[in-house]
């Protein structure tokens, strides 16, 4: 996963403008300076700085009420800040209507007109800018979301999958330098969601316009972003490429929110060569210095949970040495037993419990190597120190931690 | 259910829910408005020549229409004409007062629900009254209206049309209202919003947007508002005169006089006219499918 992210994180360029209307002047840069939203006591938005660059596919992800979608419609102008500028290739939009801004909005309900076609729906944004020639460019953006055929169709006669597809090509026929886009597939089904996230992102690329996608699905914002900002609580928790938020977390909300991580308390003893040593919970382990977010006192030690290595500590039938191969995994989080094992096709997913009683969680790819291991299981968790991370122990270890109560 | 021998292999025949549900309605239409209604036009064609004392031949005297229609073609039109500048009022007046309610009243628009249905608290017949001491000649309307110079010195209002289009108006306003604040309610801001991002400037977006999402409730209003004046007689009656009459008071005035025939052909001429230009309305304002 990480190299091929990094191959298309890369691509900040605009790849010409094949089916779309195409663009008149290259875009520039979106930038939010010291951006704030209030709404009475409630900091919804709190002194954002953010720089999106022209072309790219941007995420802002975040749990609801974090503050992203207040800034879509801040970048819309469908919301007045309290504070701070919206800059849009170096013009202050701050205070523009948003009628006469270069910036279109897919909406969380997409918010088609009722009482027009999918094709007046298309229209309505070069109608109003007062172009007379709609029908050429509203069959081609109808192409391209490949909905020709539905075009006289008022949007109740679609389904939702259409909707979203009609929501999009009335945006992006206006050519705007920055397409927003607001939780686009948080209706669609599961299977739906996914196909449109690689649609979205190729027609992305086929534009090569400006996206800034809100959701709060981390994994929708991984598949499509080249570059993702974790929002909480109104403030920036950290900014980069999927592979750098993933691999690398800075805080442990972005180690919980995206993906899962396995954090235990820790104490850096001091440095040997470029590894901190850190003492945890009875074992000693080594990380690189370059992966700690401090450099010393007390520490989470995150580690991804496909991250550790299971070895049976107790012979486990015909099994030869799980840990063939794998000689670089050179550090312990000691014994554990396996508490639960949860079967799901390409991987296991095992629960453990370690020697000072935390539960760890540890996912296997089923490649056959070593046969499942039981419940009850005794097992030693083992982890590459490269492969591990640490932060600062003042934050909280459950930060952003999905427990079922966020949608 | 005795088909049920004769025939085995047919399933039990029954009244459906549906059909039981619908029977009390259906009989009660029948009853007060289905058989009044053959009753009128049956009427509308009785020999003119009878009366209360003599009793009605039916001979099918569809002159009866011709020879109204020829008398009391002023009136008629009139009524209408009456009745179309009330409901034209009650647009301007309602429509901004309705969206003001949807949209801007915040927490006050519970409050001004309220003050538009409060004047059914009172009878029509006490408002109208009411309304013909606010324009009385001795009254502060007049007064500031001849001191303004709005009026001539010996001008008036009451018994006048102005003042008889003004009662409409005023008894009709809550009627315009409700529909339109119903469909303007409805509307969902996102879709305001969604025409401000795709460059409606705010006036576009109303006309483009909000208008025609609220054209069901323009015509339910304008319905609601122009049937009932049409064939009002209250209006004209307490704040106008004889000039000022519309078919409500011919029809009224040939029932007191015992000229059923001529007042039952009004009243059908009345209706179907109302009709056909409701159906035509409807069509026009392309509103049947959001009706």
């Amino acid at each position: 996963m990480p190299a091929h992210r990094d191959a298309e994180s890369g691509q900040a360029e605009p790849r010409g403008s094949a089916a779309g209307p195409g663009r008149d002047e290259p875009a520039g840069d979106l930038q939010l300076r010291s951006l704030t939203k209030r709404f009475g006591d409630f900091v919804a938005v709190d002194d954002l700085d953010l720089v999106i660059p022209a072309g790219s596919f941007f995420a802002l992800l975040g749990p609801s009420g974090c503050g992203k979608t207040t800034t879509l419609r801040m970048v819309a102008g469908l919301e007045v800040p309290t504070d701070g500028q919206v800059l849009l290739g170096g013009d202050d939009i701050t205070w523009a209507k948003p009628y006469r801004r270069p910036v279109n909005t897919v909406f969380q309900s997409y918010a088609l007109f009722p009482h027009l076609t999918v094709q007046e729906n298309v229209a309505f944004g070069l109608r109003r800018k007062g172009r007379k020639d709609v029908a050429g460019p509203v069959a081609e953006m109808l192409e391209l979301v490949e909905l020709a055929n539905l075009a006289s169709r008022k949007p109740a006669q679609l389904s939702g999958g259409q909707q979203q597809r009609v929501a999009l090509a009335r945006a992006l026929i206006n050519s705007p330098q920055v397409l927003l886009l607001d939780e686009p597939l948080g209706a669609l089904d599961l299977k739906l969601r996914r196909q449109m996230q690689i649609e979205l992102k190729s027609i992305q690329g086929e534009v090569g316009t400006t996206f800034v996608h809100v959701t709060h699905d981390q994994e929708e914002a991984m598949t499509m972003a080249d570059t993702i900002a974790v929002m909480n609580a109104g403030l920036i928790e950290q900014l980069g490429s999927p592979a750098d938020l993933y691999e690398s977390p800075a805080t442990t909300f972005v180690a919980n929110f995206l993906g899962q991580s396995n954090l235990v308390a820790g104490d850096i003893k001091g440095r040997e060569g470029d590894d901190l040593v850190v003492q945890v919970e009875g074992t000693t382990v080594r990380v690189p210095a370059s992966r700690a977010r401090v450099s010393e006192g007390k520490v989470w030690l995150g580690v991804r949970p496909e991250k550790v290595v299971l070895t049976p500590s107790e012979p486990s039938g015909d099994s030869d040495s799980g840990t063939a191969g794998q000689t670089s995994v050179d550090n312990s989080l000691g014994p554990a037993q396996v508490i639960d094992v949860s079967f799901v096709g390409v991987s296991t997913q095992y629960i453990l419990r370690s020697a000072w009683g935390q539960e760890l969680m540890a996912f296997e790819q089923n490649t056959g190597a070593r046969p499942l291991l039981r419940r009850g299981a005794h097992v030693d968790a083992q982890f590459a120190g490269p492969h591990a991370f640490l932060l600062d122990h003042d934050q909280d270890a459950r930060a952003g931690v999905d427990d079922g109560l966020a949608p | 259910m005795s088909s049920a021998t004769s025939a085995p292999s047919m399933p039990r025949r029954r009244l459906s829910p549906a059909w039981l549900l619908l029977l009390p309605g259906a009989l009660w239409l029948a009853a007060f408005f289905l058989v009044p209604l053959v009753q009128l036009v049956a009427t509308s064609l009785y020999d003119p020549t009878g009366s209360e004392e003599l009793g009605y031949a039916m001979t099918w005297e569809f002159g009866n229409y011709v020879d109204s229609l020829a008398f009391y073609a002023e009136p008629f039109l009139r009524g209408f004409a009456y009745a179309a500048i009330a409901t034209l009022l009650c647009l301007v007046l309602g429509y901004p007062l309705a969206y003001t309610m949807a949209f801007k009243a915040g927490r006050w628009k519970n409050l001004m629900l309220i003050l538009v249905i409060a004047p059914f608290f009172t009878s029509f017949l006490v408002r109208t009254l009411a309304w013909k001491l606010i324009l009385a000649d001795n009254g502060f309307v007049v007064g500031v209206g001849r001191t303004l110079g709005l009026l001539a010195d010996d001008g008036r209002l009451l018994a006048t049309g102005v003042a008889v289009v003004a009662g409409l108006t005023y008894n009709f306003l809550p009627f315009m209202v409700l529909p339109l604040y119903v469909s303007l309610e409805k509307i969902d801001h996102r879709l305001i919003e969604a025409a401000g991002d795709l460059y409606a400037s705010p006036l576009q977006g109303f006309r483009r947007v909000t208008l025609p999402l609220s054209m069901p409730g323009v015509v339910a209003g304008t319905l609601l508002t122009f049937i009932p004046s049409a064939g009002d007689f209250i209006n004209s009656r307490l704040l106008g005169d004889t000039t000022t009459q519309m078919i409500g008071n011919v029809i009224e005035s040939r029932f007191k006089v015992g000229d059923y025939p001529a007042a039952a052909a009004l009243s059908v001429t009345l209706m179907v006219f109302i009709v056909a230009m409701v159906a035509v309305y409807i069509r026009r304002a392309g509103t049947e499918e959001l009706l």
